[in-house]
């Protein structure tokens, strides 16, 4: 018997269709898994206050020290990695722009860094610690996973860079702009939506990693008020409470959980949101 | 076919110096000897020309004979591809600009480029000239304004866009943001415009009014424009050169190249071309 192209192209989209749904699903079941756990759980207490003698036996409190402590930690390292994207993006498409295999070479070792496990970038960050004499605090841990997602965030401004023309790079340079003026005046700008992007995204990446924190921040009932105090995470207030065998400290993981997932929605969603803004008011 | 072109632009090929005396009047960029290798390839081969002070030049030629790497070789912007080697001399002021001790900073703010596409920068339309005219160090917002104006008057943009000099220079046409593109590069005062088929991307009223702009400008700036229109030649050319692979093949007076050319390859490009 043969199958004729119709038949073939039905049989095509029926397979890709549901390998599509399927995944579609198991992704959706994650996330409505942690939202039907954690939504009954959550409660103004568990937002809004810090834990209390006895919350690790189901007692009373909340997870505000987590909560605090990783927006802390992920802004800053959004903020220091930044500060050390931009300039290496820059260099990349301004001083490198006319040696494409230089370019290559450092997209290929920055995508090697991008693949590291976390655990790699906390066990550096422990061995630094050590060196430094440092504590577990808040300052090691903003710098290990700065270190962590500044792979991501000079690559997703290369890939925004890589966009805008090679023609206005020419353009400006007939002009009689050198180099750097060129970098920072016109490229930076005509890439501020793809930067703001790659901000959020590690911003996301950043709030929501677990192994680099583990041996850097610490972990603290309270809310640091220094870089050099320990500060509690949400992914390691999820994996704390999650192996406690008390039910009620159980559900409250989830609670944590749909705290953190609420989060990265909302920095995902405003990236997007944020990045069309940008990207109308964009010259050419 | 290709080949027996060749061939034949080999055989006819006329010696390019002897041909320069026809250019009597004063030169303000002169090519001599000037060959370029893009890695192992030559693309240029030993170009001998004089670009005349004011005017039009026109550099005339099917597409990939060089006449592009032949324009960026005088601003130097063949500097960002590193695997172009030059040899020979190009002088402007007396100077050999392909000399590694050449200010190209300096030497980029005396040489216009109008590209292919217009490339407006980040901004509005006004700060595209307020970038040039800070190059030039003129911070003075009173000076600024009323030189963004002669520069916007000056390329026919001025009536179209007064009342919107702060809008993004992207809400402008293709054909305007070339124009204005054009007053950005007049307002860094070169001493000469080079351009790059820049009606290539144009639609033919555009078209026609940057051909009427280089036509004025002709009287006060030396203009290299690069095109493959012969018609677009014939309109706008007070000196042509003729490129065929790499080589000037021809040049001299339009009246001259034009109605009694001395190569079958020129014979044949007029009699094709368009």
């Amino acid at each position: 018997m043969r199958i004729n192209k119709y038949q073939t192209e039905n049989i095509v989209k029926i397979v890709l269709g549901i390998v599509t749904l399927l995944i579609v699903v198991v992704l959706f079941s994650i996330i409505a898994g942690i939202f039907i756990k954690g939504i009954p759980a959550l409660s103004w207490d568990i937002v809004s206050q810090i834990p209390k003698g006895g919350y690790y036996f189901g007692k009373e409190g909340g997870i505000l020290n987590a909560i605090i402590g990783s927006l802390y930690l992920a802004v800053g390292a959004s903020l220091i990695a930044c500060i050390i994207s931009i300039p290496v993006a820059l260099f990349i498409h301004t001083y490198l722009f006319q040696f494409p295999k230089i370019q290559k070479r450092i997209r290929l070792w920055l995508d090697v860094l991008w693949g590291v496990p976390p655990i790699v970038y906390g066990a550096f960050g422990f061995n630094l610690m050590l060196l430094m004499g440092w504590p577990t605090s808040l300052l090691a841990a903003i710098i290990t996973v700065s270190l962590l997602i500044s792979p991501v965030m000079i690559r997703a401004m290369d890939e925004t860079l890589q966009h805008v023309s090679k023609d206005l790079f020419e353009s400006a340079l007939s002009l009689g702009f050198y180099k750097g003026e060129i970098g920072f005046r016109f490229l930076f700008k005509q890439a501020i939506p793809g930067i703001t992007t790659a901000f959020l995204m590690a911003l996301g990446k950043g709030i929501g990693d677990t192994a680099s924190v583990l041996f850097t921040a610490g972990y603290t009932d309270y809310i640091p008020e220094s870089l050099t105090e320990p500060a509690a995470t949400l992914p390691l207030a999820v994996f704390f409470q999650l192996s406690s065998p008390i039910p009620e400290v159980k559900a409250r993981a989830y609670a944590a959980a749909t705290v953190l997932t609420i989060i990265i929605l909302v920095i995902s969603i405003s990236s997007r949101i944020i990045s069309k803004k940008l990207s109308k008011n964009r010259t050419t | 076919m290709s080949t027996k072109t060749v061939d034949l632009a080999s055989k006819t090929q006329i010696d390019s110096r002897k041909i320069m005396t026809k250019n009597s009047s004063k030169s303000i960029l002169s090519v001599q000897s000037l060959n370029l290798w893009h890695g192992k390839q030559q693309t240029l081969k030993n170009i001998h020309l004089n670009i005349p002070e004011k005017g039009i030049t026109v550099l005339l030629g099917p597409s990939g004979c060089g006449k592009t790497t032949l324009l960026k070789t005088f601003n130097r912007l063949t500097d960002i591809y590193p695997d172009i080697r030059t040899e020979g001399a190009v002088l402007f002021k007396g100077q050999d600009i392909l000399n590694k001790k050449t200010d190209v900073y300096s030497l980029r703010q005396q040489m216009g480029l109008l590209s292919q596409r217009p490339h407006p920068l980040p901004g509005s339309i006004a700060d595209n000239i307020r970038y040039a005219l800070k190059l030039k160090g003129i911070s003075n917002k009173t000076e600024q304004n009323h030189r963004i104006e002669f520069f916007l008057q000056k390329v026919a943009l001025w009536e179209e866009v007064k009342d919107r000099l702060k809008s993004s220079s992207g809400s402008l046409s293709i054909g305007q943001q070339q124009r204005l593109c054009l007053a950005r590069g007049l307002a860094i005062e070169p001493k000469v415009i080079l351009a790059d088929e820049p009606t290539s991307a144009l639609d033919p009223i555009s078209s026609r009014k940057i051909e009427e702009q280089f036509k004025e400008l002709s009287q006060e700036y030396s203009i290299v424009l690069v095109t493959h229109i012969l018609r677009q030649a014939k309109r706008l050319a007070d000196y042509v050169a003729f490129m065929y692979f790499g080589e000037i093949i021809e040049q001299g007076l339009p009246g001259e190249l034009f109605e009694n050319p001395q190569t079958d390859t020129l014979k044949e490009y007029l009699s094709v071309g368009h």
